[in-house]
């Protein structure tokens, strides 16, 4: 079975590192960096479907982090998480190369659905 | 609208730190002060050219009357004193003699009344006061003056002067009697008498103005010339002129008619004659006081019309203060508001990206409660934790929608004007609603009695959150069965009126003069009591006005007026 893998990255670790879980629970492969170099040693290590980044991390801006990850691995689909007020930021990504934003708090069935449509899209 | 107006009047009195200025009496104070700046002068004025006309007055009646009253006397005086002359020469030139001869006083009679006018006859008379001698009209001789006081008067004081009186000749005359006197203590006098018609042509030729009356009085009282109006020569002359004065006097009285005259009066020296002339005041006076009665009018209608002037431009001026303290206390009340809203909103900004991580985590904490759940089987109580995570859900997501208005509320963005065609616009907003009307069997009737496409050039989003704040409160007030009616038309000014009609139980009168304020809700425990301020925000935004009418349990109208070309100004 072919599990979509997931990285998620976000300094709130509990968020992380729950979100993870959760979509382990539900067939995912899913892992979890809290900073950018963390999230920089995963993908150099393991091919993904899809980023999970949340704007705002500690040291670098999760767009400069998206940037990045999408230049070692072309084919990853990027979703940002933002909170209310940086949806603006969520639109420069969307210019830059993400394939959806999303505004937290989210539940895990809606993010589930996001990450399948994102990956539909790439056909 | 109009409840719209008092609401924020309402908001101007508690936000206005100063206190209210007392306009009634800043009025008062006012027109009284400029008033009395105004009117004071013209009051000293009027004042001064009152006295000033007064004293020109005066000296164009007074100084004229004296003036002809003095040169009259010194007129009589000197007709009298050169008769008294003549008399005194006779007595000196001729011998008592001569004098007694009957011819030769004929002879002196007749050159007498060749040179000096006035005399009717001459007489000698002896010191026992028989007369001894006499040339004239009337059969004189012989009769004794003994006992008659003139006759005294000359005896003691050499000269006398008599009053006019109609004595035994029975016409109106006066005497001049003068003393000679001789070595041999043979005392005569010679008496001659002048008519007092010489009096009255002496008055006569006068030149005198028509309101004049021009008469001699004797000291005793009686009129010695006719007078136009106090009586005919030798009546009593009603008035007392008991003052002697050797100069002309003038004084203003009152006659026995109650007139007001102006007597001038001067004592013709060695006579008994007091020369007299009476102006009446009131013809005297006339013009002054026609010229006084302009300067009142004059000085009343100024007072009027300054007051008049006064009071008009007080008003106005204060009119003018309480529009700018007014307009003042609006614009304090919109920057104390804008900068509250400026406050709630960077605070709101700061609050809600803390909360937001620690409610995701609330949230995947539940989620993951619920999924070990579902893998085991049995768990004591397991429905009962199900619903506490359920009730966790809520309580994020509630939380959540708060963060979310707040940012609302805070967000800073640039609006992006486009071109909205209004029909369209609604449907699609309706439609958002459009499950939860149906849900709960509310009709939502859209309607557009002009029919014609309107098109609006405004922010699409700040539209959005307008309609959407509005029917998301119809739809909770109305909570099941009802209808929203959603109306919109072209009115003037370019503006397009939309009416948000809702069936719902209406909004309390209390409550409504607050509902677009910050933070006041009436839905308790889930009303963030941000979504009408907002919305308020947004339509003052787009240069609109937002008002409402309520009663309760019959439904609530939201009138939106939005120019057709927003002009947005400054921020949300």
């Amino acid at each position: 079975m072919n599990r979509i893998k997931v990285l998620i990255v976000d300094d709130e670790e509990e968020l992380a590192s729950l979100l993870a879980e959760r979509l382990n629970l539900r067939s995912f492969d899913s892992d979890f960096a809290i900073t950018s170099v963390d999230a920089i040693k995963s993908i150099e290590n393991k091919l993904y479907d899809v980023a999970i980044i949340d704007v705002r991390l500690k040291g670098m801006n999760g767009i400069e982090l998206m940037k990045l990850i999408m230049q070692i691995q072309p084919q990853i689909k990027v979703i940002l998480f933002t909170g209310h007020g940086t949806e603006e930021e969520g639109r420069r990504g969307l210019a830059l190369g993400a394939s959806k934003y999303i505004v937290k708090p989210i539940n895990l069935e809606n993010l589930m659905l996001e990450i399948l449509g994102v990956l539909e899209k790439k056909g | 609208m109009k409840l719209f107006i008092k609401k924020s009047e309402n908001k101007q009195n508690s936000y206005n730190s100063k206190p209210e200025r007392n306009y009634g009496k800043l009025l008062r104070v006012s027109i009284l002060l400029i008033s009395f700046v105004a009117i004071t002068p013209l009051i000293i004025l009027t004042l001064i050219n009152y006295f000033q006309y007064r004293k020109t007055y005066e000296a164009d009646i007074i100084y004229p009357l004296t003036r002809q009253t003095s040169n009259l006397k010194n007129n009589l005086e000197s007709f009298i004193q050169e008769r008294i002359s003549v008399l005194k020469y006779i007595s000196q030139s001729y011998t008592a003699d001569e004098l007694a001869n009957a011819k030769k006083l004929s002879q002196i009679y007749h050159s007498l009344r060749n040179s000096f006018g006035g005399f009717v006859d001459i007489g000698i008379i002896d010191k026992d006061g028989i007369q001894i001698n006499y040339v004239g009209p009337y059969e004189l001789l012989g009769k004794n003056y003994k006992t008659q006081k003139w006759f005294n008067n000359v005896i003691f004081n050499g000269i006398d002067v008599s009053e006019v009186f109609m004595g035994f000749r029975g016409f109106p005359h006066f005497t001049i009697s003068v003393l000679k006197t001789t070595n041999t203590d043979k005392h005569y006098v010679i008496r001659a008498s002048i008519s007092s018609e010489i009096l009255n042509e002496k008055i006569g030729s006068q030149e005198i103005p028509s309101y004049t009356d021009l008469f001699i009085v004797s000291r005793n009282g009686f009129l010695q010339t006719d007078s136009k109006l106090y009586g005919k020569s030798l009546d009593k002359f009603p008035l007392k002129l008991s003052l002697f004065s050797k100069r002309t006097d003038i004084l203003q009285t009152f006659d026995n008619h109650n007139r007001t005259i102006l007597l001038s009066y001067a004592f013709v020296s060695n006579t008994p004659f007091i020369l007299v002339e009476i102006a009446s005041a009131e013809s005297l006076m006339s013009n002054w006081s026609k010229n006084r009665n302009q300067l009142l009018l004059f000085l009343i209608v100024s007072i009027v019309l300054i007051i008049l002037v006064v009071v008009w431009g007080s008003n106005r001026f204060i009119r003018v203060i309480k529009e700018n303290d007014i307009r003042a206390a609006r614009m304090m009340h919109e920057i104390e508001y804008t900068n509250k809203m400026a406050s709630i909103g960077r605070l709101a900004a700061g609050v809600s990206h803390e909360i937001n991580n620690p409610l995701a985590i609330i949230n995947e904490n539940a989620g993951m409660i619920q999924d070990i759940l579902q893998t085991n089987e049995e768990f004591p109580a397991k429905d009962k934790i199900f619903r506490c995570i359920n009730s966790i859900y809520k309580s994020v997501s509630r939380c959540s929608k708060i963060t979310h208005q707040l940012l609302g509320f805070a967000k800073r963005m640039e609006p992006k004007l486009e071109e909205i065609n209004l029909n369209e616009f609604i449907v699609e907003v309706v439609s958002f609603v459009h499950r939860e009307a149906y849900l709960n069997n509310i009709v939502i009737n859209v309607k557009n009695p002009q029919y014609g496409t309107i098109t609006l050039v405004s922010d699409r989003g700040l539209l959005q959150q307008i309609f959407i704040n509005i029917l998301n409160n119809a739809l909770e007030a109305i909570s099941e069965s009802g209808r929203i009616d959603i109306s919109y038309s072209n009115i003037e000014n370019d503006c397009v009126e939309i009416k948000i009609a809702d069936s719902g139980k209406g909004i309390p009168e209390k409550d409504l003069p607050h509902i677009f304020e910050p933070f006041y809700t009436t839905k308790k425990e889930y009303g963030t009591g941000l979504g009408l301020s907002i919305t308020y925000g947004i339509v003052k935004k787009l240069g609109g006005e937002i008002s409402v009418e309520s009663i309760e349990n019959v439904g609530t109208t939201f009138t939106i007026v939005l120019p057709k070309v927003s002009n947005i100004t400054g921020e949300l």
